[in-house]
């Protein structure tokens, strides 16, 4: 069994702090994607899936070069595509890397309501713990960039790890390091938002793009994944990525008066399952016991 | 290429053009992209689809397929016009100021050069020489007896004009010859309106404002270029542009060529090919009586102006020759025996690929080994390939999945009735894949690089190699025990490997470099080396048969300090992408070509801060970050040309002689099926010297009979040719074939994205779904509105999809046509008409 | 697959939830993560196969190279030391584990006779000694000595190889010995198309 671990900061569905919070300084890790050298070559898409040992999903062509209209369980890296025309008729052919963006405020986590199954580290990852996911998809109400995915067999949510395998080795996550053009880069987040902005200056004062900048959105505490984009006043045009994402005020709402009433465990296991059960009803027999796997 | 990836992240401009290196070199891309990040270079993508390369770049222009020389020759006249040209370089590294044969004639009347022979359709190219000094030219040898007549010589010393006004050198005539492809004709061939077409000309060629030579600008292309009836004179335009703007040898400039797959440019330096030996030296031919002859007419003497110097390498031939022959026969290559000239076959008609399947078609070709060749699907026309291995006795596949070539005598179409009527015996050998084979490979960059075994082939499959080794030596064996016709070259080969049935490649690899047959030494520094040893370099070889060499420019790639190519040290001192210790590079572990050519006359770097090479004072020599590509020793005031693989030591502007079949200067041809006639010479629309083939299965398809869409094939990133359909990853990502049309036509057609079209060609169909874009835009053509279409080539009739019955079953090669380059005889898959409606 | 997947994680000492409810609890929690796949591979040096960058690849490997163990590739990753592709690759280099480790490979050798409907298996020796007499036979019926003008050609022209262009270099010299010692003119390549 591996040794690796990492400290955890924050964690869906739980009851009071967070032990040992606020204890150790950590630097927050960040993945870069500079869209404007974005060639739309799915190498991340290949090394995501391949690292990470996914299974074979079935595709169909769909008058598009994406791989598929949304990112899947099983295939959390997307890139997408998507022709733009000027006002002087030129023609853009947008490509973004569309993925978990590990906010640093993240909605998902909000809207858990299962102990552990949405935790954050310390360098800033959020990861998705699936022995202690329901499986109610709450997350994907919390989450302002519809991330998380269902599988329907293991009745359980899958999003991107950030490759915490691989961080947590001292290595770059998969994605990153296979980006041909190095659109892509992974450092600490105060290292990404400089060389983004520098970027950005870069295309506002020789290639042109008078609105170049850098996206990383306040209304979710910042991303853990930031772009440059040619145009940063329209976001909107890289295959839908929102202008101003926020949680959404129904999560907010009930989840934290929830936890000032406190002890709660019982409360949000409560909830939980019987949010479970109304989506997905009874679980069945043939399912593979998770947690009876934790003593190896 | 000329330079290298790394090097690309030295350029202030790029043109690419004929190439998608985005889509199909990603990881070499990402150096054009360095130098737009570090440096701010901009980049100009020409190409019939706005592709993922145009996505990233600063400018696009859409150009009709196959009209590339008529863009560049507008290039070329936009900046003699706008005097964007390096004039000191022009007249001092070309052969701008060489004056041309009187007799030349330019095609700009009939769209001819001179010399054309109508019957033969072939010029007579001896009018297509410099005059030689004092205006006198040798004449050419008397015919011999039952032979065409010989052309003359390169004249020794040539006629010279340092001004550049003689109306007779090669700089007036490149100036007269193009000063017909203005930005109004450009615009009538290509589709690119004229606004757009300047601003590209003036971007472009903006590096060299008012003659300054610090900055410098790269042409990257690929098989966008090679896979035209004229594709060698598109690159030619190139290459005159790059001489003109005085971008050879220069880091971040250069002329580079983006080879195709892993080992291409290794495959073609080790002469895979029916028209060449290893290393570039040319096959003999009926007509040369022994050795010596063979020898004498392909060694070049040196044709220059009489105050110059010129190293004339290629003068080494012999020495390159000899070697290779003493490697192949050992102690049976003798003086006595013209070094076993007689062994080698003899070559004076076209062998090359689309010709060979005409001679399988016809009858005469009766047996094929492929290995890792699948030339079904590869085509180009399919359903000829496939109709000709009906015909042969036996083919032998080596291959590591099961693809369309081995499987041809089940293709889509052919009845169980019918393939009982098939009397081809094939076999089905499995090979190896990369990881289960050492070896060397040699990437577009000239780099030879070593990889090592990871795994076993898998369940019985064996090393290509050695399937090779024991074929061979089965062959052998049978020759010794039964005789048959003329053994001696089977009998006598070297094959002297530790493991004969399945060579170790390194003992290959160390064969290949060469080695001492006799204790040898260097007259000028004394250095020794011993008789067995291995080389340091080609600079040792020896025509009198005390060297072996299997292929001279990779002589210094395994010496008696080891393995080159295996060298792995990563440092870059000059911090220019040169990596001098990482593998080894041919030629002598130079990175840029000709890089004399990036200092002035006086050997001092045109741009100081990207220093290559430099002549030193101090020393008497030439030094630098790179192995500097030119004679040591030669002083600059000895004016000896940087281009030292010509007779001439400089760039050829004017290509003499034998050097093209089609014309010394490039002439924009329309590809053999063209929307229109030559907007330049309508009497005469295509390259004068092209082979059309006349069997049943070769038809050729006009806008008379409603074929008015031009179509172009390519590669996508997703798919490496026909082998990742049978790799799930890959699959996923594009899962079956499309064909890209643009939206106006799916308008007319009537078609929604997603929806299944048929796309016709005179010689096949290929239905899939359409992918209906902005990206490709209906085109003003000699004002007529013409469409461009296009499909990717991967898929065919085995593989994941293919073999579940999911996808079309259906070869994109159907429908190019059989037709070829004349120089570089590569087939033209792109820029054929088709029709196209719903299926 | 989904197994190995799960059982990447859990929370230390997310358990003990009464005692947060006091406050500050200086014990951290932490989550483990899954095994690093590649933790005790062994790694080989080798370059891709694909295109002419000729990235450099590291191949991961199941066992320590012991000689009771067949290898087996679990992972192919770029060779960060290597100047052109640094570590990169493109989505066919990122599936090269697939490319190897491929369940449509080849396994063994196999014939289609003439009329055939269907491969037949055949032996290794078999098709090896098939091979060189077919070769041998047609070289003999066929090769040229002289051309019509009465010139030695010494030429095979029946019998044609094409060759891929992802094999090394070595092979393609091998090939080019093999197959102008027979006299074969027919020789042919990726290269050219």
């Amino acid at each position: 069994m591996s040794q690796a671990t990492l400290r955890i900061q924050k964690i869906s569905g739980h009851a009071g702090t967070v032990p040992g919070e606020d204890t150790q300084r950590e630097f927050t890790v960040c993945k870069l994607v500079d869209t404007t050298t974005c060639i739309g070559c799915k190498a991340c898409e290949v090394a995501c899936v391949e690292w990470n040992d996914m299974p074979f999903s079935q595709t169909t062509f769909d008058n598009t070069y994406q791989t598929m209209p949304d990112t899947r369980w099983n295939y959390w890296n997307l890139i997408l595509f998507n022709e733009h025309e000027r006002e002087d008729g030129t023609l853009q052919w947008l490509m973004r890397k569309h993925q978990c963006m590990h906010c640093a405020e993240p909605g998902c986590l909000e809207a858990c309501p299962a102990d552990g199954a949405i935790v954050q580290y310390t360098n800033g990852v959020v990861d998705f713990q699936q022995d202690h996911c329901i499986g109610c998809g709450y997350c994907v109400t919390g989450c302002p960039f519809n991330i998380p995915k269902f599988n329907s067999v293991t009745k359980r949510m899958y999003k991107c790890s950030l490759c915490t395998d691989r961080v947590s080795q001292g290595l770059e996550p998969a994605c990153i390091k296979s980006c041909p053009t190095g659109c892509l880069h992974f450092g600490s987040k105060d290292d990404m938002k400089f060389l983004a902005e520098k970027r950005a200056k870069q295309l506002r004062e020789h290639f042109g793009y008078e609105n170049a900048g850098v996206y990383d959105p306040p209304g979710v505490g910042g991303t853990g994944v930031i772009y440059v984009l040619h145009d940063a006043t329209k976001p909107e045009l890289y295959g839908g990525l929102p202008s101003n994402p926020t949680i959404p005020l129904a999560v907010k709402f009930w989840k934290h008066p929830l936890k000032w009433l406190g002890n709660i465990a019982l409360v949000g296991g409560l909830i939980g399952l019987f949010a479970h059960y109304l989506r997905f009803g009874p679980k069945a027999h043939d399912e593979p016991d998770v947690a009876s796997k934790e003593g190896d | 290429m000329t330079n290298g990836w790394v090097d690309m992240k030295n350029t202030d401009m790029m043109l690419i053009m004929g190439g998608n290196p985005a889509e199909n070199h990603p990881c070499g891309f990402k150096w054009p992209v360095e130098a737009k990040r570090t440096r701010n270079a901009k980049m100009i993508v020409v190409d019939p689809r706005f592709t993922r390369t145009a996505a990233v770049a600063d400018m696009f222009c859409q150009i009709r397929a196959g009209t590339d020389i008529a863009f560049l020759g507008g290039l070329i006249h936009y900046a003699i016009e706008n005097n964007r040209i390096a004039k000191d370089y022009l007249v001092n590294y070309t052969n701008a100021g060489f004056i041309v044969e009187k007799d030349f004639k330019l095609p700009d009347v009939d769209g001819l050069f001179s010399g054309f022979d109508d019957q033969k359709q072939t010029y007579n190219r001896a009018s297509w020489n410099y005059q030689g000094s004092g205006g006198k030219s040798p004449a050419p040898p008397a015919p011999k007896p039952g032979q065409p007549p010989a052309l003359p010589a390169l004249p020794g010393t040539v006629d010279f004009d340092p001004t550049l006004e003689n109306p007779n050198c090669v700089f007036q005539l490149l100036k007269k010859h193009y000063s017909r492809y203005t930005p109004e004709m450009v615009e009538r061939i290509t589709g690119i309106p004229k606004e757009q077409f300047l601003k590209a000309a003036d971007l472009y060629t903006s590096v060299r404002k008012d003659g300054d030579m610090k900055k410098v600008s790269t042409i990257i292309y690929a098989v966008g270029w090679t896979h035209h009836s004229f594709g060698t004179q598109i690159i030619r335009t190139a290459a005159i542009l790059q001489l003109v703007m005085g971008n050879v040898g220069r880091a971040g400039g250069g002329v580079n060529a983006l080879r195709g797959h892993s080992n291409i440019q290794g495959a073609t330096d080790m002469a895979g090919l029916f028209d060449s030996l290893p290393g570039y030296l040319k096959t003999p031919t009926p007509a040369d009586a022994s050795f010596d002859d063979w020898m004498k007419r392909v060694t070049p003497t040196s044709s220059k102006p009489a105050a110059w110097d010129s190293f004339n390498y290629y003068s080494n031939t012999p020495k390159f020759t000899v070697s290779f022959l003493k490697a192949l026969y050992g102690d049976a290559a003798t003086k006595q025996n013209g070094w076993a000239f007689d062994y080698l076959p003899k070559v004076d008609r076209n062998y090359s690929w689309v010709q060979m399947w005409d001679d399988m078609y016809n009858g005469t070709l009766k047996g094929m080994l492929a290995f890792g060749m699948n030339g079904v699907a590869i085509g180009p026309n399919s359903k000829k390939n496939i109709d000709a291995l009906k015909k042969a006795d036996f083919l032998v596949v080596g291959e590591i999945y099961p693809n369309e070539t081995s499987d041809f005598w089940r293709a889509p179409g052919i009845s169980t009735d019918e393939m009982k009527q098939i009397q081809t015996t094939v076999y089905n050998l499995p090979c190896a894949g990369f990881a289960e084979k050492d070896g060397s490979m040699t990437n577009s960059a000239r780099w030879v690089l070593w990889k090592n075994t990871a795994v076993p082939t898998p369940g019985d499959a064996r090393l290509d190699h050695a399937i090779l080794a024991q074929i061979f030596l089965k062959v052998r064996e049978l020759y010794k025990k039964e005789g048959g016709k003329f053994p001696d070259p089977i009998l006598n080969l070297t094959w002297n490997y530790s493991f004969p049935s399945s060579p170790p490649l390194a003992e290959v690899l160390k064969e290949i470099n060469g080695k001492a047959l006799a204790d040898l030494e260097d007259p000028a520094t004394k250095q020794q080396i011993k008789a067995g040893q291995q080389l340091p370099g080609f600079a040792w070889l020896k025509d009198d048969g005390t060297t072996s060499c299997g292929n001279w420019i990779y002589s210094g790639a395994f010496t008696e300090a080891g393995n080159q190519s295996a060298r792995r040290d990563p440092s870059d001192p000059s911090g220019m992408g040169v990596h001098p210790a990482w593998g080894w590079s041919w030629p002598a572990n130079r990175r840029v070509l000709y890089n004399r050519a990036s200092c002035d006359v006086e050997g001092k770097p045109w741009d100081p801060s990207r220093k290559q090479v430099w002549w030193s004072e101090a020393t008497q020599k030439w030094v630098g970050n790179d192995v500097p590509d030119f004679k040591a020793d030669s002083k600059p005031k000895d004016h000896m040309g940087p281009f030292i693989m010509t007779a001439e030591g400089v760039g050829r502007i004017f290509g003499p002689l034998a050097a093209f079949a089609d014309g010394p200067f490039p002439e924009f041809y329309e590809p053999i099926e063209s929307p229109i006639d030559n907007p330049l010479h309508p009497q005469q629309t295509h390259n004068p010297v092209v082979k059309r083939f006349k069997t049943p299965d070769d038809k050729y398809g006009t806008p008379k009979d409603g074929y008015t869409i031009v179509c172009t094939t390519y590669r996508m990133t997703e798919h490496y040719h026909y082998w990742t359909k049978n790799n799930p990853m890959n699959v996923q990502l594009v899962p079956e074939p499309f064909i890209e049309i643009p939206a106006e036509l799916a308008n007319d057609i009537g078609v929604h994205g997603g929806e299944k079209i048929k796309v016709s060609s005179i010689r096949g169909e290929y239905i899939a779904k359409a992918m209906v874009t902005k990206r490709i835009k209906p085109m003003i053509i000699d004002g007529k509105k013409v469409y461009q279409i296009g499909f990717q080539i991967h898929q065919g009739y085995r593989g994941i999809e293919e073999d579940e019955g999911k996808n079309a079953r259906t070869l994109a090669n159907l429908l190019t046509p059989t037709v070829y380059d004349p120089n570089s005889y590569t087939p033209e898959f792109k820029g054929f008409l088709v029709k196209v409606e719903r299926a | 697959m989904d197994a190995s997947r799960r059982d990447f994680l859990k929370i230390a000492t997310v358990g003990g939830t009464a005692a947060a409810v006091f406050g500050f609890d200086l014990k951290p929690a932490f989550a483990e993560l899954r095994t690093l796949k590649i933790g005790r591979a062994s790694e080989t040096r080798s370059t891709c196969p694909y295109c002419a960058v000729g990235c450099g690849t590291i191949i991961y490997t199941i066992g320590d190279r012991a000689k009771n163990v067949t290898a087996q590739v679990v992972h192919v990753e770029g060779d960060p030391d290597h100047p052109t592709n640094r570590g990169t690759l493109c989505p066919k280099g990122s599936s090269l584990q697939q490319e190897i480790m491929n369940d449509r490979r080849l396994l063994k050798p196999q014939v289609r006779r003439p009329g055939g409907t269907d491969w037949q298996d055949i032996s290794w020796d078999d098709a090896i000694n098939e091979i060189a007499a077919r070769v041998k036979k047609t070289r003999d019926d066929t090769f040229v000595e002289k051309d019509a003008a009465g010139h030695t050609v010494n030429r095979l022209e029946s019998v044609a190889f094409i060759g891929g262009c992802t094999d090394t270099n070595e092979f393609n010299y091998l090939v080019v010995k093999a197959m102008r010692a027979l006299g074969v003119v027919h020789l042919e390549n990726q290269a050219r198309v």
